[in-house]
């Protein structure tokens, strides 16, 4: 099914989502990957507070190439999920929204999908270019000296994204793949 | 004997890095293209259609195809007759991949350490693999390598009683695990035989193999056939979100190895293969 979103998501709009639709998303997206997470892991530890209010946010596993002139990003395609399992269920538990990225989820963060009606989408991988065209802005908020790896706050128009996980335990890696398997 | 300046590597590498990264090898567009007529999901289809869409945009906006970039990998074949001036060869091809990488827009992805993990901002050094062969001419084959796919490969040191059906298990266990992290349809190269690094590095150098091209033996042929059907049959599809399209091509290289070994190198290389071949 097709659906149009606006992010950040209250969990009311994360309840209407299910594995499979096809989802396009307008509004803010953050981004993070492995450097940034490890670090708000451990700011999360010292007991202090995050570089961003992550209620409700959606989190963009991603890290752009450098942008040409006069644009707002470079290829900015999904990284692999799995690398910030580790991190992921605390920051759901704290607030956020969903997660954006490409393959397998841990038990533990498709539990902390459903626990916080969040959800996980999957954007395609290696379509980096594609989807450069559907941000319109973007600007660092955290995290400068990562260069790639910084926290940056993209605005966004009808992103492309497919429902994986949703909060009611559903998943389509596991459900499409049973489909074609011979 | 020929002369050849190390400034024309440096060129042709720093050349070689922009082009991989902006526009698809013929082979591997034209197996992403048979993949969009035959995939029989919808939605593997729709994907299919959606990278296409991705290279036209990549080739003619002058964006990576890719955010991730690789690290660069490059095979230098030399002839044994030619002599090298104007510096150090493996500083001209860490300078080829500098300037390719930071005046061609492309990610920095490679970190100085990989404890201390700062980043090198410039992408090198890069992974250089080089060879001396016959003549007084020089073969280089630059090959990004992204780490989604690079992160579910794997070596397997099989037992010889395992034979040619362990290899099999090997090759589909590894391809079932790498699933939709490896960004497929996928290219997989196999290095059967060798040591512990030689079947690695045949596995690599497989994925720079024209796509879809078989092996002149007879029975690495028939392997890699029955090895991109089961493949197929697995139903991971474009995106690992189901279909019929889970890889695009099979290349396995094969080397002599010892009595007690049978060693397994899988690489795996999302639907972005790049390879570029030039020759001076």
């Amino acid at each position: 099914m097709e659906k149009y979103i606006t992010a950040p998501i209250t969990k009311e709009v994360a309840r209407t989502l299910h594995a499979g639709d096809y989802v396009y998303i307008t509004g803010t997206l953050y981004t993070a990957r492995d450097a940034a997470h490890k670090r708000m892991y451990e700011i999360l530890q010292r007991g202090e507070s995050l570089p961003i209010n992550i209620k409700e946010q959606l989190i963009y596993y991603m890290g752009p190439s450098p942008a040409r002139e006069g644009r707002p990003i470079g290829s900015a395609g999904p990284t692999t999920a799995s690398r910030m399992d580790k991190y992921a269920p605390q920051l759901l538990d704290l607030g956020l929204g969903g997660m954006i990225g490409k393959g397998k989820r841990s038990r533990e963060v498709l539990d902390a999908v459903m626990r916080n009606d969040a959800v996980y989408l999957a954007a395609v991988g290696g379509a980096g270019a594609l989807l450069s065209k559907c941000i319109t802005d973007s600007e660092i908020v955290a995290y400068d000296d990562l260069g790639t790896e910084a926290i940056r706050k993209l605005t966004v128009k009808n992103f492309p994204v497919i429902v994986v996980a949703d909060c009611e335990g559903n998943n389509l890696y596991e459900t499409a793949i049973k489909e074609y398997a011979r | 004997m020929r002369t050849i300046n190390v400034e024309e590597i440096t060129r042709n590498v720093k050349e070689m890095c922009i082009e991989a990264n902006h526009f698809l090898s013929p082979d591997m567009d034209k197996a992403m293209k048979d993949a969009e007529k035959s995939e029989e999901a919808p939605l593997g289809r729709q994907i299919l259609g959606q990278l296409q869409e991705n290279l036209r945009i990549a080739a003619e906006d002058m964006i990576p195809i890719c955010q991730d970039t690789g690290m660069a990998v490059v095979f230098l074949e030399i002839g044994q007759d030619v002599h090298l001036e104007g510096g150090l060869l493996e500083d001209a091809v860490n300078e080829g991949v500098r300037q390719g990488y930071v005046e061609g827009f492309l990610r920095k992805s490679v970190v100085s350490d990989p404890i201390i993990r700062d980043n090198t901002n410039d992408n090198t050094p890069a992974v250089l693999h080089t060879k001396i062969v016959a003549g007084n001419c020089m073969r280089i084959k630059v090959a990004p390598k992204g780490f989604g796919s690079e992160n579910m490969s794997r070596v397997f040191m099989l037992k010889p009683a395992q034979g040619i059906e362990g290899v099999k298990e090997a090759v589909l266990k590894a391809v079932a695990d790498a699933g939709p992290n490896a960004c497929p349809p996928m290219v997989v190269g196999v290095g059967i035989g060798g040591t512990f690094e030689k079947c690695a590095l045949m596995a690599k150098e497989a994925l720079t193999r024209e796509t879809g091209c078989h092996s002149e033996i007879p029975y690495v042929k028939e392997l890699e056939e029955e090895l991109l059907k089961k493949i197929n049959n697995l139903g991971i599809g474009p995106g690992g979100l189901g279909g019929t399209t889970t890889a695009l091509a099979v290349h396995v290289n094969t080397y002599p190895t010892h009595i007690a070994g049978l060693p397994v190198g899988i690489n795996i290389c999302c639907h972005v293969n790049r390879h570029v071949i030039r020759e001076i």
